[in-house]
């Protein structure tokens, strides 16, 4: 445990000294975002009804950004057979590496998933429940990215096979996400689409790190 | 006392080994040389634990080694022909991860970068980046050295510290398994020559 917390603090610390890369992921969700209104018009009934799915999909990419480096720096210059040599299961390490890139990468698209959704006119009504599905929703893409990120490591092109691999799983987050926003701004409970989240995210939290844990090893190899 | 017996293994498709044994004592010495391709690195991964044994065994005190790699992993203090340094950490932060309280300044007054501690190891030089990836072993008691041309590029006063560094290291009890082209300062190390066998079937 105490070890973990080392790991997760080393991965804080030098996502902080690489502190573009942070902004540009979050940069990247407001710039998109932004393009919206230019593309399909300012009318607030016709940007507030898409706002959720705009939202959405761009933090799904925005959290794309970052991953083909989570690992690829640490193969490139052999960090990543002193990570495997630390004393943590290999499971473990890529547990640590998702959390890392949840805190650096995923909180804060959640904090500006906000002021983007108001932008974009979103109703009132919606914004609780886009803010609570992008808490599981987040976790749930950090998880499935680090595991995509884990798996094309050492492939060549590994960054274009990346969102190939990684988008079509996390369609079910998008549909649940949008799901309980559309929900709640119908005037219907967006409890059943949240819970479908978090259920997402509870098979998620074991499984992932296991698969991105036998891909490290396998890369090591 | 680290053994191996009938270890083999592939690097890609290509068996580089087989049958290889060896064992050394307690505060003893094993040089791996033979010619590039020969499969040095690919046994010090393997005894690491980080490459896969297709066959044999290597072990421990008569145990086997790679059954719980977790428990291997803190036996092993291991230098890669990469420096595994951040360039955007400081020569200290670098160490800092895993290492034993304390352990880190004399580690790095132990390679002669104590007073580069605070500098980012970008602004250090290729030969500075490998004695700090030499620092590395001695933040923490590892009881085996698995090093991969640990000397490279390395200057003379610097090889004659970390010639002090093997000493301690073996004196109290520690295996160092080095694969080199360069002569290391380890006395009385056995050496196990690797021929690199599917060339030499091939020739």
């Amino acid at each position: 445990m105490k070890l973990f917390g080392a790991l997760l603090a080393r991965e804080l610390r030098l996502s902080l000294r690489h502190g573009g890369d942070t902004v540009a992921a979050l940069l990247f969700f407001l710039l998109a975002g932004s393009l919206f209104p230019l593309a399909i018009g300012p009318a607030p009934e016709t940007l507030g009804r898409l706002a959720p799915g705009i939202v959405w999909v761009c933090a799904l990419l925005a959290a794309l950004l970052p991953l083909d480096r989570l690992f690829g720096a640490e193969l490139e210059d052999g960090s990543l057979d002193q990570l495997l040599l630390c004393g943590l299961p290999a499971p473990a390490i890529a547990l640590a590496k998702a959390s890392g890139h949840w805190l650096v990468t995923g909180l804060p698209l959640l904090v500006a998933a906000f002021p983007l959704a108001v932008m974009l006119r979103m109703p009132g009504t919606a914004m609780p429940a886009l803010l609570t599905g992008l808490l599981p929703g987040t976790l749930v893409l950090s998880l499935l990215g680090s595991t995509g990120a884990a798996i094309v490591l050492g492939a060549r092109r590994g960054g274009v096979l990346l969102p190939l691999l990684v988008l079509p799983l996390t369609a079910p987050v998008l549909i649940f996400g949008v799901g309980a926003t559309d929900a709640a701004s119908g005037g219907l409970s967006p409890r059943p689409h949240l819970l479908l989240l978090a259920a997402l995210l509870v098979a998620a939290l074991p499984l992932c790190p296991l698969a991105a844990g036998a891909a490290l090893r396998h890369a090591a190899e | 006392m680290l053994s191996a017996v009938g270890l083999a293994a592939f690097r890609g498709e290509r068996l580089v080994f087989s049958e290889l044994g060896f064992a050394v004592p307690e505060g003893g010495a094993l040089l791996l040389t033979g010619p590039n391709g020969a499969g040095k690195s690919t046994l010090l991964r393997v005894l690491a634990g980080l490459g896969r044994a297709e066959a044999g065994q290597v072990l421990w005190h008569g145990q086997d080694a790679l059954d719980d790699l977790a428990a291997h992993a803190a036996r092993i203090a291991y230098l890669g022909h990469l420096d595994a340094i951040k360039p955007g950490l400081t020569a200290s932060e670098n160490l800092r991860f895993r290492a034993a309280p304390g352990a880190v300044e004399s580690a790095l007054d132990a390679v002669g970068l104590a007073s580069l501690a605070d500098l980012p190891a970008r602004m250090l030089s290729a030969g500075q980046k490998r004695r700090l990836a030499l620092a590395r072993l001695i933040t923490r008691a590892a009881p085996i050295w698995l090093l991969d041309e640990p000397t490279l590029g390395v200057d003379a006063a610097s090889v004659d510290r970390f010639a002090v560094m093997l000493a301690t290291h073996r004196a109290a009890g520690g295996v160092v398994v080095a694969a080199t082209h360069l002569p290391l300062p380890l006395p009385d190390a056995a050496e196990l020559r690797l021929s690199g066998m599917q060339t030499a079937v091939a020739a």
